[in-house]
């Protein structure tokens, strides 16, 4: 692995901060560099809130990403925004039951994936994000969704040892998408 | 394998907290302002349990002067806000400063003047490093590039505070107190200070302290300047901290602390790829100044570029330190912006064709 920059954005509420620091996490056990760079201003109350992560064998430079190698995105005001930014050969992932319109770009892979649907079937309906991630695990040639479990172990309070079940359930169903 | 120190993800201002009550830092005063409040978060949760005092007072006025008193008691005391915070605060600074009392404070900046924003900024620069308060005075600035820095210039500041009965100022911006990297605190070295000063109670076995920053004769008041001034001196000449990033062949020097030091970084690595021999300077102590080795770089280098969040502050040291022997550029954002890589390195670019 080199140096993946890795954007997630949404609305305020959709966990893309957990999403992020998920990320952030599982690089941290895979001995990796990381950095996690949140939105913190007003628009997480109810706006767009967006996440960024990276993870690198290197030392990370700026925490800052203006040009993601991943673009991951639960709304449409997100993927408008950052759509052109992605590079070249990079990859994009759409919550596909909430934007229904598709990328024109020919020069990045997508993935439209009906997360806030599927999270809503396998009865875990805040888990959208979750759902996001695993697809993202299983399709990125430089993530693996080996060692999920221990990382949402990490991320998740002891108080709560129950939602380790319910994100693995939203994970994996975000893995075994066929899109 | 051999045991390794564990690598733990916190956010920056959690690892201020956590490395002030490692550095034996009992006393929290606050009062909470964006993008700082996790620090008092983590203080309320953490300082109960070692049986240190959390307390948020009604306003930073009071909190400053609560350190002061705390201070003046010879205890480790810190505050911490954000910049408009740290403007209430800075009278209590300046009695701090006049009294000789140790103390650590946070300053997590954002966009100003005035209630200004809420994103990252650097426009603290000069009331850190010029004053703020009122008076002939000094504080040891820290700006910190890292969570892992977050973390260690806190240990640090405590030791120089009460080493030279000093204020420390961590002067980080939104950016680094709000982003997660992982960190250990493997290098946690608390230096202990003896305080025969301390208001501590006489309990009859010895003349009575005085901490006080009163003094109406004159001339004892400029004896008072003349001694701090002294042992700032002391400061300046032994404490400066900086790092060096490919300046050892570099013709343009990029000068940037911080957040935008990372930036920057990432510009100076960018130019090297394309020809430019860039290099980097970014000042660990922003007071005491790093003025030896720009000076010396200026006998090197061809341009200066001074990388800031604001509108220039910075870049007046850097003129200062160099004797505008070299010409220096401004490469800026303000309000909370944050430039770019390649904004950097198109005023690395133009500093090479300047002089061209």
């Amino acid at each position: 692995m080199k140096t993946t920059q890795i954007l997630i954005a949404g609305f305020g509420g959709q966990g893309i901060l957990f999403a992020g620091k998920f990320l952030a996490y599982k690089g941290l056990l895979e001995e990796l560099q990381v950095s996690w760079l949140p939105s913190y201003g007003p628009e997480m109350r109810g706006g767009t809130a967006n996440c960024n992560v990276i993870l690198s064998d290197d030392p990370v430079g700026s925490p800052i990403i203006t040009d993601p190698d991943v673009l991951i995105v639960m709304n449409l005001p997100s993927l408008q925004k950052y759509v052109d930014s992605v590079v070249s050969g990079g990859q994009i992932y759409v919550d596909s039951t909430l934007i229904s319109e598709k990328v024109t770009r020919e020069d990045v892979e997508v993935f439209y994936i009906p997360a806030t649907q599927m999270a809503n079937d396998a009865g875990v309906p805040t888990l959208a994000n979750m759902v996001m991630m695993g697809h993202v695990l299983k399709n990125n040639p430089e993530l693996t969704f080996d060692g999920t479990e221990a990382t949402v172990s990490k991320l998740v309070p002891p108080i709560k040892a129950q939602l380790v079940e319910l994100n693995m359930k939203a994970l994996q169903a975000g893995r075994d998408y066929q899109g | 394998m051999a045991e390794k120190t564990e690598r733990v993800l916190m956010k920056g201002n959690e690892a201020i907290a956590e490395a002030a009550i490692r550095a034996g830092c009992r006393h929290y005063f606050g009062y909470p302002i964006t993008p700082q409040t996790e620090i008092a978060a983590y203080m309320a949760k953490k300082m109960p349990k070692t049986g240190g005092v959390f307390l948020q007072a009604e306003s930073e006025i009071a909190s400053i002067n609560m350190v002061y008193g705390a201070a003046a008691a010879g205890m480790r005391v810190m505050t911490s806000s954000s910049s408009p915070g740290i403007s209430l605060k800075s009278e209590g600074l300046s009695y701090i400063a006049g009294s000789d009392v140790p103390a650590f404070v946070v300053n997590v900046q954002r966009g100003g003047p005035g209630l200004g924003g809420i994103q990252p900024s650097q426009s603290d620069y000069f009331q850190a490093t010029k004053g703020g308060g009122h008076g002939d005075y000094r504080m040891i600035v820290l700006a910190p590039a890292s969570v892992q820095e977050m973390a260690s210039l806190t240990v640090k500041g405590f030791n120089l505070a009460d080493k030279y009965l000093m204020t420390t100022m961590i002067l980080a911006d939104g950016t680094i107190g709000q982003m997660m990297e992982p960190i250990t605190f493997e290098d946690v070295q608390v230096e202990a200070y003896d305080k025969p000063w301390a208001l501590t109670g006489t309990k009859g076995q010895r003349k009575h302290n005085i901490v006080n920053s009163l003094y109406l004769k004159s001339d004892e008041l400029e004896r008072k300047n003349f001694e701090r001034y002294a042992r700032y001196k002391v400061v300046e000449e032994n404490e400066v901290l900086y790092e060096e990033y490919g300046m050892e062949d570099a013709e343009i020097c990029v000068v940037a602390f911080g957040i935008a030091a990372r930036v920057a970084k990432n510009a100076v690595a960018a130019a090297r790829k394309e020809g430019v021999k860039a290099g980097l300077i970014r000042p660990i102590t922003l007071w005491p100044f790093p003025k030896k080795v720009l000076r010396q770089a200026a006998d090197q280098v061809k341009a200066f570029v001074s990388v800031e969040l604001n509108m220039g502050q910075m870049i007046e040291d850097v003129r200062l330190a160099t004797e505008c022997r070299k010409p220096v550029s401004l490469c800026n954002r303000a309000g909370g912006m944050i430039p770019s890589p390649g904004q950097v390195l198109d005023s690395i670019r133009e500093a090479q064709k300047g002089v061209c």
